[in-house]
């Protein structure tokens, strides 16, 4: 049974459908132009002009990650590749024992992060790459807000490096299990990190203060802040939930709020970057724009025939693109609200 | 019904022949194509194949759980392979010598991501004719992947008499008597033996006699004729991994059925490594069947009972040191 919210308001109409061909695992904005990741080699280039496919690795995409004029990928080629609007490419790195690139992040200043096997590496804005052996196999990279420093998730727990202090050891946050993503809030003040188990755990880091966030049907999968920080938006379950971060304890001894439940389980979770509004993606194809103080509803997309994969806003709030799991149909489209 | 990739794990102590078996199966005429995850390069070279390297990472899951295992490396690849679906028809994982199968088959139950688009086929064991005597006594990794096989090869028979043969076999039975068992030399077998086997399908667990009562003949097409050991049967009990079947005619009480065997791998789930059972409840139409890996079960109706056929309930155990009076009590209480 599928979720048909009929008398929700819509913005279906205002869709413009996009022939993906392929699965699609990721979606980003450059500028005007909507990027879509493909599940293999293919970047899938989105704008008023037209579309176009652009190949970027000889293999599966494995990460990506998009700010300001590039979108970085990883690919199982072993390379990592930038790609701006217009489809020129550079490698910023390839992996001298060809490993798959796990996991891709962009920092200040120009700065990429990427994992390869066990070992972390950056290549600073002025071009000097380090790296780092963590003790498994990084799971998630993130750059703080400020500042060089690259968190890195991985079985029991956190490791955070500060690439350009080679004397300073690394600082640890250890909690117990497989910590897959990774994240810090925007404001700097909290760690958080999605988990084998169907939960997040997060450390403030001024004291380490360890909070757990759970009660989620699967693994969480997709997380993103809130315009200003103050709510963590999490899939994960038949509804969004949102962990709200506005105190000095975080989420501490608070209730999430609970948005828009549905039939399907969301899958993707993307927030406005500047008004109090989420979109989510559901596993029935399902696609809400929520509006957080109140929990108002618009129907952005009806229910299809493949899971939401990836959903991206533009800089300015203005288009929402999205993507499925479908591949050959690879059901895709930009909403321009 | 499921167009979930089948995978293959593949085990074996160290020099048992288990990369001559990969690049067997890699290298035969079949027009499959296979992704294989290896834990070092170099060994196999088939270009028509992905080939990925594998760390194998055993992490413990937070669930209160303490046998509950995954391997944290496997959920990261079979994730990025996924990426690649359509460019594979099958999984082929290599074990390292010394790793244990159970966080391997764990991953494929526990993992939702990894269980919505793959599913567990079959643990095949290569064992080394000359060498797995020493070995059980030895390594008790040797004697985990032999206990949790599906399919067992003993590799290497041309370096072994007959009666060694026999000897070996026999060792093997007494530790896991529900494995397929093969003879071979330089791991060379029908691809059809070790691929493709559905061991862990439940639709597919129709009998749980032990292997050795079949008697089926063990030719492998390869021109030899391997004479069974016939009346000369040897029996031998492992003092620490051995097998506890138990049947009983009596319908069972689902009610108190469940309650039981969730409380029995809760409690010794670190020392059962596999069961199955075939199961007739009282007033039921259908067949229940599950099978499990340590603390993990997996059950369900299977089809309905067939006129005239014999309804029993038969229940298998294979495990380390297992309270074999203590799992019959508990079982024979289950009646209706």
């Amino acid at each position: 049974m599928t979720d048909s919210r009929a008398d929700t308001a819509s913005l279906t109409d205002r869709i413009r459908a996009i022939k993906a061909g392929a699965p699609v695992f990721g979606v980003h904005f450059l500028g005007d132009v909507a990027v879509f990741v493909l599940g293999e080699e293919v970047l899938l280039f989105a704008d008023a002009g037209g579309e176009r496919r652009v190949g970027v690795h000889a293999g599966a995409i494995l990460a990506a990650a998009a700010a300001d004029w590039r979108i970085v990928t990883g690919g199982d080629d072993g390379r990592l590749v930038a790609t701006d609007a217009q489809g020129n490419q550079q490698t910023v790195a390839t992996d001298e024992k060809r490993r798959w690139i796990d996991h891709v992040a962009l920092g200040p200043d120009g700065a990429v992060a990427w994992s390869a096997g066990k070992t972390a590496f950056v290549r600073t804005g002025k071009g000097e790459v380090r790296f780092l052996d963590a003790p498994s196999t990084p799971a998630g990279l993130a750059f703080a807000p400020k500042g060089l420093r690259l968190a890195i998730a991985h079985y029991n727990g956190v490791t955070l490096w500060f690439p350009n202090y080679v004397d300073a050891a690394p600082e640890k946050f250890a909690w117990k299990g497989s910590h897959l993503g990774v994240m810090f809030s925007p404001d700097g003040r909290f760690l958080v990190t999605s988990m084998q188990e169907p939960m997040l755990h997060g450390w403030r880091l001024a004291d380490g203060k360890d909070m757990r966030m759970s009660g989620y049907a699967a693994r969480v999968r997709s997380l993103d802040w809130s315009a200003g920080g103050g709510f963590l938006a999490t899939s994960g379950s038949d509804q969004v939930i949102l962990w709200p971060f506005q105190g000095k304890d975080g989420p501490m001894g608070k209730q999430p709020r609970l948005l828009a439940p549905a039939q399907a389980r969301v899958g993707v979770v993307a927030c406005h970057p500047r008004q109090p509004v989420v979109a989510a993606g559901y596993a029935d194809g399902m696609v809400l724009l929520l509006r957080i103080d109140d929990g108002a509803e618009i129907l952005a997309r009806r229910p299809g025939a493949s899971p939401v994969t990836a959903l991206g806003w533009d800089a300015a709030g203005a288009r929402l693109a999205f993507g499925t799991e479908d591949g050959e149909a690879g059901e895709a489209g930009v909403l321009q609200l | 019904m499921s167009d979930k990739i089948p995978v293959t794990v593949l085990t074996g102590y160290l020099g048992a022949g288990k990369t001559t078996l990969l690049n067997r199966i890699l290298s035969e005429p079949h027009g499959k194509k296979y992704a294989v995850i290896v834990n070092e390069f170099g060994e196999i070279g088939i270009d028509n194949d992905l080939v990925v390297n594998a760390d194998e990472e055993v992490f413990e899951m937070n669930n209160g759980c303490i046998c509950c295992t995954v391997r944290g490396d496997l959920v990261r690849i079979i994730d990025g392979l996924m990426k690649r679906k359509g460019k594979f028809d099958a999984i082929i994982i290599e074990t390292t010598g010394l790793a244990d199968p159970a966080p391997v088959a764990q991953t494929f139950f526990v993992d939702e991501a990894v269980g919505a688009k793959t599913k567990l086929d079959a643990v095949v064991t290569v064992a080394d004719a000359k060498w797995l005597k020493d070995r059980l006594k030895d390594a008790p990794e040797a004697k985990n992947q032999i206990a949790f096989a599906d399919v067992i090869l003993i590799n290497k028979t041309d370096l072994v008499t007959a009666e060694e043969l026999r000897e070996i076999e026999a060792r093997i039975r007494g530790i896991n008597p529900y494995a397929k068992l093969h003879r071979t030399e330089r791991a060379k077998i029908a691809l059809d033996e070790v691929l493709g086997r559905n061991a862990f399908d439940l639709d597919r667990i129709l009998d749980i006699e032990p292997e050795f009562l079949h008697r089926d003949d063990h030719d492998h097409g390869d021109g030899h004729h391997h004479p069974h050991p016939g009346g000369g049967l040897k029996h031998y009990h492992d003092e620490e991994m051995q097998s506890v079947a138990l049947r009983t005619e009596k319908p069972l009480n689902p009610d108190k059925f469940f309650p039981w065997v969730q409380d029995l791998v809760a409690k010794d789930g670190p020392s059962i490594l596999r069961c199955k059972g075939i199961l007739s409840f009282k007033d039921d139409p259908a067949r229940f069947v599950f099978q499990g890996v340590h603390m993990i079960l997996d059950g369900d109706h299977q089809r309905a009972w067939v006129e005239g056929e014999k309804r029993d309930s038969r229940i298998v155990f294979i495990g380390r040191n297992l309270p074999e009076e203590k799992i019959r009590q508990g079982f024979e209480s289950c009646v209706a």
